[in-house]
């Protein structure tokens, strides 16, 4: 039995708005709301939604790096509490993060060894000089990068390269589970390659899991086992990968596969359907947050917003409609 | 997007290397720098060149204040009490760049460790630290200077507690302005997902990327303090017998304005070009290592 | 009408003077764009695509020198004389960029901003102006345009700002629309929208020159394709031809490593190794050699020529060779 290493259950994260009047209470942006999600040891789970859909969010909220206002989160079963300094000391050994903006997630005045060995050293406590300069050498060529170029900076080095080094700073120390917010979504499209590749490969090697948040569905659907599909802070759709690909059951997630663009001239795309309000818009009451766009809103996705819910092979819908007509284009 | 992000990298990457590269370009702040080192060359060894003392009085000169002329070895004349205005001026400058460095010193290292905490830390605390500051620059800080005069009586050491009681107030509001920003980037964000400490984060991430804010203002301070300690020696509250300052030459040149011009044109003189040359030095090194500006 | 080229670019070259030494930003490039095509313009970062079509218009950042002819409806934009230039540059010329709150003031309201574009010409009166306004908003398919010409640029979405600003720039009825990167900082969705309004554009008898590094944007649009790297320009063709049989093994192994969902998986997607060479820094012969799975021993030595048979263009030695034996 696999064990599972991450059981998100029912999570909130609000940000508090600026205030537009002086008395009353004050606004709340719902950026995650009510998601549950698990991630079991050695699979990949992508996440994929547009701008605002709040996969950032949460992947910061699994990290401890903002605090949820409601749910909760178990690290191999065990509860992981935003003010409980030692629990998460010992989840962040074995949960680490790669972030989308290459050199801007490296410390722009050390260089890429040092900030390899300063991960090495936080994880695992003071190491001795030349020991933990092999480790770090190792690990720099392990994804790739010629271990001399340990003493470049970050300016120095290519966008790829600095992703490189910074999953190597993410892996140093082993974990069991890498977060990767939209790790190669700044990246050129040969670079991009390299990267899923080295992803994917170090997976293998380690039994690594991933989280692999991104808006790019063609890359998700090369590396990830599973899917979810978030909209507006929840969870639309969830199954696994090829389900998901083949037979989208969400309104929104059929528009997300019709409108991503393959590089083949010969199929053609019909026109999409029209923007209905922006995509922006926070839907402020009980029904289906999706439904200001949505071609087959009705009076029950007014009232009542639509649970996540399956059929039994393990795909989920949170849709009043989709259940009912699975792949019906 | 990839290429733009490639060209935040360039920018981005103003380590010291190219910021020096921007600053050699720049005419004004090199011509600053070097007439800030001779001059600080004059104070140390001026003193020495002339074959006169601080406070030593020339009786053979009728009347003691005499101009300046290179015949009696007065070079900058001398003040109303007969005593050789170069050596005096010199020393001056000793102490004024004493008290501007140390007092700096002192405002750089609390208003850094203030304002990095306070910043990064942001919510409450930062809220609560920055109340303390915002109260304290409300303070008539004349008033208080002049409180601890009358209570501890003058020193060197009062006047440097003094301005850089005052002086960090400033530095702390930039380093927070500049480590609110910095909590965001991702490079931080790595750090707390390490699972490092504040205070290490604080000391290796943040402080390390403000230096560069920091070097900046703390070069414009200098000339802030020296001019603060000028005024307070034009009050009369600076420096005292027998050491003298910047300020209190003017002051008592300012006295004589009159009938011995001398006595406050070249001590005025040497502080304003100082002033003027720190000045230009701080906006050279604000535009060597603000990538932003062209 | 002439079938000539609307827009002619000839052995372009664009340096920039940095603490290194000049650069190379674009190398000899020559293109053309007819009348109501659209080109795409595809390469990676550091390929020079932006930096060809801003130098053409005389947007380079400081430093930056052009050298070479780029010609506007027969008149020369490059020449002593900036009068063409300034001429065409807003109003028969328009360009559109990836962040579109680089053209909207996020202090006017939109409808002051689309009349501005033809009110500061003296092209219109206020009343034709608004009306103006009012059909090229609905041209783009922006929704409730009335509504949207008392707004301001931060009342809109990221899709509807972009819309705002491709109707700036067909204010004046431009024959030639540049758009560097416009669906780049888009969601997937909106993306589809806006290439759908460039395309609307194009079929009404707009040129369009589509600057962008996403193959399946391209696709969706192009008529032409004109594939760079490291400055130069290496292949072009047909779009359909430099999908089906790309000629150059950069273009092949560009198609090759973009991720699909049209179909099946395969095992490893196939990236290009190393990295583009940086400016300045380019290798003696091919600039691709280092990375090229098809390299020969010329490739190092001697750098290939641009070589046209009919529609279609290549620069590599390895192209030139298959096609004389193959076919």
């Amino acid at each position: 039995m696999t064990e599972t290493l991450l059981r998100v259950r029912n999570l909130t994260v609000r940000f508090p708005m600026p205030r537009t009047r002086l008395l009353g209470p004050r606004p709340w942006l719902t950026a995650v709301n009510g998601v549950d999600l698990e991630i079991e040891a050695g699979r990949a789970v992508g996440l994929v939604g547009e701008s605002g859909c709040g996969k950032s969010t949460l992947a910061r909220a699994i990290l401890a790096l903002v605090a949820p206002q409601a749910g909760t989160i178990e690290w191999r079963g065990r509860p992981v509490r935003h003010d409980d300094a030692t629990g998460l000391r010992r989840m962040r050994r074995e949960l680490q993060v790669v972030f989308q903006d290459p050199v801007g997630s490296l410390d722009p005045r050390m260089s890429v060894g040092e900030s390899v060995t300063e991960a090495l050293e936080a994880l695992e406590g003071a190491q001795a000089a030349a020991a933990s300069r092999a480790r770090v050498g190792s690990m720099l060529a392990e994804v790739g990068l010629d271990p001399a170029l340990h003493a470049r900076y970050p300016h120095e080095l290519s966008g790829g390269q600095c992703q490189r080094a910074a999953i190597a700073r993410a892996l140093v120390g082993r974990p069991k589970l890498l977060v990767c917010d939209e790790a190669v979504s700044a990246l050129d499209v040969s670079v991009q390659a390299q990267i899923v590749n080295l992803l994917a490969d170090l997976r293998r090697r380690h039994g690594l899991a991933l989280l692999f948040i991104s808006h790019n569905l063609a890359v998700v659907r090369h590396l990830c086992d599973e899917v979810a599909v978030l909209y507006h802070g929840r969870v639309v759709e969830r199954a696994p990968a090829a389900a998901i690909f083949a037979a989208p059951r969400h309104p929104y997630t059929r528009a997300l596969l019709a409108a991503v663009p393959d590089p083949d001239p010969a199929a053609h795309r019909r026109g999409v359907a029209p923007e209905l309000g922006a995509a922006s818009e926070a839907v402020a009451d009980d029904g289906c947050a999706y439904r200001l766009r949505c071609p087959l809103a009705d009076e029950a996705c007014r009232t009542r917003a639509p649970r996540l819910e399956g059929t039994g092979d393990g795909h989920l819908t949170a849709c009043h409609h989709g259940r009912a007509r699975p792949a019906a284009d | 997007m990839a290429g733009s992000i490639r060209a935040s990298a360039m920018t981005e990457g103003a380590l010291w290397g190219d910021a020096r590269r921007r600053l050699r370009g720049n005419r004004a702040a090199i011509a600053a720098a070097a007439f800030i080192v001779a001059l600080v060359l004059a104070a140390l060894l001026g003193p020495l060149a002339s074959p006169y003392a601080v406070d030593q009085v020339d009786w053979t000169l009728s009347p003691l204040a005499s101009p300046p002329s290179l015949a009696n070895g007065h070079w900058f004349g001398t003040d109303s009490n007969g005593r050789d205005l170069f050596v005096r001026v010199w020393s001056g400058t000793q102490v004024s760049l004493l008290v501007a460095l140390l007092a700096t010193a002192v405002s750089v290292v609390i208003g850094v460790a203030w304002g990095a905490t306070a910043g990064y830390l942001g919510g409450r605390v930062d809220g609560w630290m920055m109340r303390v500051v915002d109260v304290l620059y409300a303070l008539p800080y004349m008033f208080f200077v002049i409180i601890l005069t009358v209570v501890f009586g003058r020193s060197l050491w009062l006047i440097f507690l003094a301005i850089g009681a005052v002086g960090w107030l400033t530095m702390a509001r930039i380093v927070r302005g500049q480590a609110l920003a910095l909590r965001q980037r991702e490079f931080v964000l790595a750090a707390v997902a390490l699972g490092l400490p504040t205070r290490r984060i604080i000391a290796r991430h943040i402080v390390p990327n403000v230096l560069g804010t920091v070097i900046v203002y703390a070069t414009l301070t200098v000339p802030q303090v020296i001019l603060f300690e000028s005024f307070l020696s034009f009050l009369g509250l600076g420096v005292q017998e027998p050491l003298t300052s910047l300020g209190r030459l003017v002051a008592e040149g300012a006295l004589e304005m009159e009938t011995a011009p001398w006595q406050l044109l070249v001590p005025a003189s040497v502080l304003a070009l100082l002033l003027l040359a720190l000045n230009f030095l701080g906006d050279g090194l604000r535009d060597a290592l603000d990538p932003r500006l062209g | 009408m002439a079938d000539g080229a609307l827009f002619e670019v000839r052995d372009l070259c664009v340096q920039f003077a940095t603490p290194r030494g000049r650069v190379n930003a674009v190398r000899e490039a020559s293109l053309e764009v007819r009348r109501g095509e659209c080109l795409a313009v595809v390469g990676e970062s550091g390929s020079g695509k932006s930096q060809l079509f801003l130098g053409c218009l005389g947007l380079l950042a400081a430093g930056g020198v052009v050298q070479g002819s780029a010609r506007f409806d027969g008149q020369e934009l490059l020449g002593p004389d900036s009068t063409p230039r300034r001429a065409a540059l807003g109003t028969r010329v328009a360009m559109v960029f990836q962040d579109p709150m680089n053209a909207l003031t996020p202090h006017l309201t939109i409808g002051r901003q689309l009349a501005e574009v033809v009110l500061d010409r003296g092209l219109l009166d206020a009343a034709a102006a608004r009306a103006r306004s009012l059909a090229v908003l609905e041209s783009v398919g922006m929704p409730e345009p009335e509504a949207r010409l008392r707004q301001y640029p931060h009342e809109l979405s990221g899709g509807q700002r972009q819309r705002a600003a491709i109707a700036m720039a067909l204010m004046t009825h431009p024959d030639l629309l540049v758009a560097d990167e416009p669906t780049t900082a888009l969601d997937v969705t909106v993306q589809a929208q806006v290439i759908e309004v460039l395309r609307g554009a194009r079929d009404r008898g707009l040129a369009v020159v589509l600057i962008t590094h996403d193959m399946g944007v391209v696709a969706g649009i192009a008529d032409r394709v004109a594939v760079m790297y490291a400055g130069r320009i290496v292949e072009t063709a047909l779009a359909r031809e430099l999908f089906d049989s790309p000629a150059h093994p950069y273009t092949a192994a560009l198609l090759a490593s973009v991720p699909r969902l049209d179909t099946p998986l395969a095992g490893r997607l196939v990236g290009i190794e190393g990295q583009p060479p940086a400016p300045g820094a380019e290798p003696d012969g091919c600039a691709f050699a280092p990375r090229c799975a098809s390299v020969l021993d010329v490739c190092h030595r001697s750098r290939p020529s641009l070589e046209s048979r009919e529609a279609r263009s290549v620069a590599c030695h390895a192209a030139r060779l298959e096609a004389g034996a193959g076919r």
